[in-house]
């Protein structure tokens, strides 16, 4: 324990400390060095014995340097007696030197507000500007692959084409068949009420396939791979491989941007396939389970329901909607800086934007194939 | 910093006596799937003194340091710490041991999403207890320790220079002043000034704080400016361990290479000061 007496002799103080004087005291240290400084006040000259100290680390000796300085500020000579060479050197180290504190600006808190909203208003502007300056490059440079043949990266794509859309159909499947057994369930439940149960079929046809099994695998796949690309591509960037690739006149969008942008495009509307059947699938088994329609009926039924059209309508969303994952993912992941925290956020912004863009463009998507009346 | 040698001689004694060694390693055996990184490793690091880790690129001396650290599994063999088997604390003791050293890693390993100040302040804040205006100023305190300006306190570590993380990695090491510190490569990546500033340092620190530091380096300066002893490992083990005269006597063919080769004999042909500041002091 930290020890600390004194001594007053006339106009003289005269200090003894002793024990360990180390950070794991330093709340019960540092009301002593106050105390010594209060003890000293109106005094001449201050004496510190340093000789009893058994074991003194920065800390400790940063809190005597700290007492030192404020008494000789209070205009008390100090001297130092006793301290062991290895002390006096570490005091000599630990000299007390005033640190500025850091200025913390704090302005008012609606005038940060509102810098606030209008930093967000610019930088989504920002946003919408970078994303169509990436799609730019990434036509330019995708163009540029397939002219000058041999510059395509078939393997990477391949390699791609399998960890996000190969390695997905079980989960899609799952969660489509599901899904189609829940609508299917609930249009059974709610059109029985007016007879009309069998058009059930219809509805899981046309909600199916028009959207729910584009857009739920999307959303899947924005989570899934959308991730998965900002994060590669982030820890990339973070540790200079993206500059690495750079300076040996490799183009970073056409060797990391390109193969995986292309790769959602064609694995989403094979996965949306996927998602199609399985929904329908959900749909034929809670059918027959609660209105007694057999698979032949259900498939005659639902041949009259859709047309061709139905079944396109989703497809065709499909590309663009990986298109838009991919952009987000990769323009993302190019943003990353260097902290573990900058990586996070960033995919995190990803998965979130994806989202949203792809709902976004669904309802607009929607409002297209009414107005042409397809 | 200079002042390490103005001290007299007699405050340093790293006596290797049994009872003096920090750390004691007996037949390590350390592999991954069917490699065999450490074939029986003893090694004995002594209580105060610098101990200078060398060895080839490959051969396992990050993979011996981190061992020792508990950081990777060993197969079999024995490390004590502070004279208990590792094996054998309990988790509080061990949390008790981790509290007495001090790590700084080859690549700095700060933590990316906080400021250089609460990089150092981690510890501290961790042992409770030290009151938020002591802690800012033993941060800064620490930063300065390392030659390291007060203007990089609120950068965030990806908007340091590599020899700035170094230093900051070593302020967050020794922030709560620990016995014994552990560096990886600490002076690569440092211009020759720096890694001789940064040599100074360790020497500075460990006079004052009496600190053990057990160093994983390449660095032929620190080897011979202020280790106390080198030890070699080559094949799994420790080929030879002693002071740096031992070293250069020791005729295995690989520590003939390493010492004698083009760069080790530019050192060892005019050590000049260096060996003089070492015996000043040993």
């Amino acid at each position: 324990m930290a020890r600390l007496s004194s001594r007053r002799e006339g106009e003289t103080v005269r200090f003894s400390l002793g024990g360990e004087w180390v950070l794991a005291d330093s709340g019960a240290l540092e009301p002593e060095a106050a105390d010594m400084v209060a003890a000293a006040r109106g005094a001449a000259r201050a004496i510190v014995d340093l000789a009893q100290i058994a074991r003194l680390d920065t800390a400790g000796a940063w809190i005597i340097g700290r007492a030192l300085d404020e008494l000789a500020a209070a205009g008390v000579a100090v001297s130092v007696e006793g301290a062991r060479p290895e002390h006096a050197l570490l005091l000599q180290e630990t000299k007390f030197r005033r640190f500025e504190a850091p200025a913390r600006a704090r302005g008012l808190l609606i005038v940060d507000i509102l810098a606030d909203l209008g930093r967000s208003v610019v930088s989504a502007g920002q946003d919408a500007y970078d994303g169509v300056v990436f799609l730019g490059e990434f036509v330019a440079v995708t163009a540029f692959a397939f002219v000058a043949a041999g510059r395509f990266r078939l393997t990477s794509l391949v390699y791609h084409m399998e960890s996000f859309g190969f390695r997905s159909v079980p989960i899609i499947a799952l969660i489509n068949l599901l899904v189609g057994a829940i609508v299917a369930q609930q249009g059974i439940f709610q059109l029985r009420r007016f007879g009309a149960g069998a058009y059930a079929v219809d509805l899981i046809g046309i909600l199916v396939l028009r959207e729910l099994g584009v857009l739920l695998t999307s959303i899947m796949i924005a989570g899934r791979s959308g991730s998965a690309i900002t994060a590669e591509l982030g820890s990339m960037k973070m540790r200079e491989e993206v500059d690495a690739l750079r300076v040996m006149g490799l183009s970073p969008m056409e060797a990391l941007v390109t193969p995986r942008i292309l790769a959602l495009v064609l694995s989403l509307p094979l996965l949306t396939f996927v998602a199609d059947m399985s929904a329908l699938f959900g749909g034929l088994l809670v059918c027959w389970i609660y209105e007694g329609i057999s698979p032949a009926a259900y498939l005659s039924l639902l041949q009259e329901a859709i047309g061709r059209n139905t079944f396109f309508v989703g497809l065709i969303k499909a590309p663009f909607m990986a298109l838009i994952i991919g952009l987000v993912a990769a323009m993302e992941g190019m943003a990353t800086r260097g902290s573990a925290e900058s990586l996070g956020r960033h995919v995190t912004a990803s998965v979130v934007k994806a989202i949203f863009m792809v709902i976004v463009v669904d309802g607009l998507f929607a409002i297209f194939f009414a107005s042409i009346k397809y | 910093m200079s002042l390490a040698s103005e001290l007299p001689p007699t405050t340093k004694a790293p006596e290797p006596s049994a009872a003096r060694e920090i750390i004691r390693v007996r037949d390590l055996v350390v592999g991954f799937g069917q490699t065999l990184v450490m074939r029986g490793l003893d090694l004995d690091v002594y209580r105060g003194e610098v101990l200078g880790f060398v060895g080839g690129s490959g051969q396992g001396k990050s993979v011996l340091m981190r061992t020792i650290l508990g950081l990777v599994e060993k197969r079999s063999g024995l490390i004590e710490l502070f004279g208990r088997d590792r094996d054998r604390l309990s988790t509080a003791e061990r949390r008790l041991v981790e509290r007495r050293w001090g790590v700084l890693f080859q690549n700095g390993a700060l933590f990316s999403s906080l400021t250089v100040r609460q990089n150092i302040q981690m510890p501290m804040r961790e042992s409770g207890q030290v009151s938020a205006k002591l802690m800012d100023e033993l941060a800064m305190l620490k930063l300065a320790l390392v030659g390291l300006p007060a203007s990089a306190a609120d950068k965030f570590p990806a908007e340091l220079s590599g020899g700035m993380v170094k230093r900051a990695a070593l302020a967050r090491a020794l922030a709560l002043d620990p016995e014994l510190v552990f560096l990886d490569e600490p002076t690569s990546g440092l211009d020759p000034i720096g890694a001789a500033e940064f040599d100074e340092l360790i020497a500075t620190l460990q006079h004052t704080l009496g600190l053990t530091v057990f160093m994983v380096t390449h660095d032929l300066d620190s080897l011979y400016s202020i280790c106390d002893r080198v030890a070699a490992l080559a094949e799994g083990k420790v080929i030879a361990a002693g002071t740096m005269e031992e070293m250069l006597a020791c005729d295995h063919p690989w520590l003939q290479a390493y010492f004698h080769g083009v760069r080790g004999s530019r050192l060892a042909g005019a050590p000049g000061a260096r060996q003089k500041d070492m015996r000043g002091r040993g």
